[in-house]
């Protein structure tokens, strides 16, 4: 199972880096969106995984057993998927009003910032 | 301990920009709101400040969690100074607006996001919490994307899709930090990981991390090499939001690499040579990319580069001294940045361009404005007694100390670049006889608008210049604290102590 969840944080990582160095600008909202999947997937592994042990005091005891899920990384992930979200979306809209405002989806294109007035 | 009153800087600018949300429609009450909120938030911080300087450290455990399990908020003095200095610009900002930010933006709710930021902005410098600096952060750049956008010019959007693509990305790099962190220690209270990280046998491990801290921080604060966004995008805006994000968004980034390498990882050999290296291209890349540049506010911009690399400097040099002197500089950098965009957006109103070579003749035609103008510059470049003299003068009284020539050496060739910008950007704009400019019908000029609107340009400029000749003149208590804050930051038992209990 780790072994499985390395390859595919790799792979993500891998991919939204390639995605983002290309020159379209959607590529780029996918580079940024399968890096943000990397990321919480990576918390998700270094949290520990454990199978079949939630993190649940049982009623005649009154602590935690010694092996247990540890929640914490969830609500990490959780926070991180809503915000990443918010922000994927704010982007998405941007690229599309950038697409109208300067009429081309090619970052080599958009170099007005850099002209001198 | 639990004070949840530390919070209130926070939580008051929330209240703030709901209350905004609700006069949605009418204008004038929108600004009369933003100004009297930013002005009791000003004096709610100057409280907090207070409190933590006569009572020490204080905390508040969110929900009554105890540390480590909870969310920390601390306000040490470092903190609250920062929280202090936020409430300072974001009342000059919020005066200078009220004069200079056109009714369709104050339409698309540019007061409530305004206020937003500012309370990332305090919530940031606040927490103890590491993850819940990340939750800050987003809340930052969210209410910065917005900002930067409102209005949707070409340059503006063009500008924040450099911006927005950076912002993100160094939000991944932070939050994978994050992540092997935790995976390290199991924690994310910034106190424990304090003890904990030091504890961690795999120091190669630790390094990473620290790596990957130092590379998501220095996006944020426009770092050498990361830091081509800033140029890209800080002069697209209004004048008042390149001021507000000149004066604070980097300086968050440099709070962060402050605390996060004092307090979690004490910088080994390796990794502080890395931070100089950083911070000598840091100051050279900018100082050199303000020389070319014809347009004032992206001179502006190159300079907050070259002088994020003093700070960098001193966190390199890693004494108490010269981080005493990054502090110091930190606190003389928020208010003369600020001031600076303002300045260029008031001379944007009365020529109608930015670009050095059209303008001129400013001081002929306004000789006290000018004289006014020049605080800030001068501040800038660090003439003593002037607030920017002090900080350097910390910073190289630090590298000497530990014989670091390199760090001397360049933080003087920074002051000179710095010293040659400015004279060229004095002589060029007020000086020199200007060019006749056609009038542009779109713009609104600076005679046309209303005398409330011209008082609050001028009064926001004059406030902080007057701040910045406090703080030049009433150096030796500003020195004191920064010195008190660096101590405690190179020895944070204090802290440690004051959010673990014992």
């Amino acid at each position: 199972m780790e072994i499985l969840l390395v390859i595919i944080i790799g792979l993500l990582y891998a991919a939204g880096i390639y995605m983002m160095l290309r020159r379209s600008l959607v590529k780029l909202i996918i580079g940024l969106i399968l890096l943000g999947n990397g990321a919480n997937l990576l918390i998700f592994l270094l949290g520990k995984i454990v199978k079949g042990q939630p993190p649940i005091i049982a009623s005649s005891e009154k602590m935690l057993g010694e092996l247990y899920a540890d929640p914490v990384p969830q609500a990490l992930i959780l926070t991180a998927i809503v915000i990443s979200f918010g922000l994927q979306a704010f982007a998405i809209i941007l690229v599309k009003r950038a697409y109208k405002v300067v009429k081309t989806d090619d970052l080599d294109e958009m170099n007005a910032t850099d002209e001198d007035l | 301990m639990n004070n949840p009153y530390i919070v209130l800087p926070v939580i008051f600018q929330l209240f703030i920009a709901v209350l905004l949300m609700f006069s949605w429609n009418s204008k004038n009450i929108q600004k009369l709101i933003s100004v009297t909120g930013s002005l009791i938030a000003l004096v709610i911080s100057i409280l907090l400040l207070v409190k933590v300087n006569t009572e020490g450290i204080q905390i508040m455990q969110a929900g009554g969690w105890a540390a480590p399990f909870g969310i920390t908020f601390v306000a040490d003095t470092f903190s609250s100074l920062l929280v202090l200095l936020t409430a300072i610009a974001g009342l000059a900002v919020s005066v200078y607006s009220v004069g200079s930010i056109r009714n369709a933006r104050v339409k698309f709710g540019y007061f409530p996001i305004f206020h937003l930021l500012i309370m990332g902005l305090s919530g940031a410098f606040l927490t103890g919490d590491i993850f819940n600096l990340y939750v800050w952060f987003e809340i930052i750049i969210i209410s910065s994307f917005v900002l930067l956008t409102i209005g949707g010019e070409k340059a503006q959007i063009e500008g924040a899709i450099k911006y927005v693509t950076m912002n993100l990305l160094a939000s991944v790099i932070f939050l994978t930090a994050i992540a092997i962190l935790y995976g390290l220690t199991g924690s994310l209270n910034m106190a424990d990981l304090s003890l904990r990280v030091a504890e961690i046998e795999n120091r190669g491990l630790v390094n990473v991390t620290a790596v990957l801290f130092l590379v998501g921080f220095g996006i944020k604060s426009a770092v050498f090499p990361l830091y081509f966004w800033l140029p890209a995008s800080y002069h697209t805006p209004p004048p008042a939001i390149s001021a507000i994000f000149g004066g604070l968004l980097t300086k968050v980034g440099v709070y962060a690499l402050l605390r996060v390498f004092t307090l979690i990882f004490v910088p080994d050999a390796f990794l502080s040579t890395v931070i100089m290296v950083l911070a000598i291209f840091t100051i050279l890349s900018g100082g050199i990319g303000a020389l070319i540049q014809n347009n004032m506010r992206k001179v502006i911009s190159y300079l907050i580069i070259c002088h994020i690399g003093f700070m960098l400097a001193g966190l390199g040099v890693y004494s108490s001294l010269a981080i005493a002197g990054a502090i110091f500089y930190l606190v003389h950098d928020i208010v003369v940045k600020t001031n600076l965009f303002m300045v260029s957006g008031l001379i944007f109103k009365f020529k109608g361009t930015y670009s050095m070579r059209l303008l001129g003749s400013f001081y002929k035609e306004h000789p006290k404005l000018s004289l006014l103008m020049a605080v800030p510059l001068f501040s800038l470049v660090g003439i003593p007694p002037l607030s920017g003299f002090w900080g350097k003068l910390l910073i190289l009284q630090g590298a000497i100390e530990q014989t670091n020539i390199l760090v001397v050496v360049f933080v003087i060739l920074g002051s000179f670049l710095t010293l040659f910008i400015i004279a060229r950007l004095w002589s060029e704009v007020f000086w020199k006889d200007g060019p006749e400019l056609p009038e542009k019908k779109h713009i609104k000029y600076f005679n046309a608008l209303k005398p409330l609107k011209r008082r609050a340009m001028i009064g926001s400029i004059l406030f902080l210049s007057l701040i910045s000749l406090g703080i030049g003149f009433g150096a030796e208590w500003v020195m004191r604290l920064s010195i008190k804050i660096a101590e405690n930051l190179m020895d944070p038992t204090q802290y440690i102590q004051a959010v673990l209990g014992n």
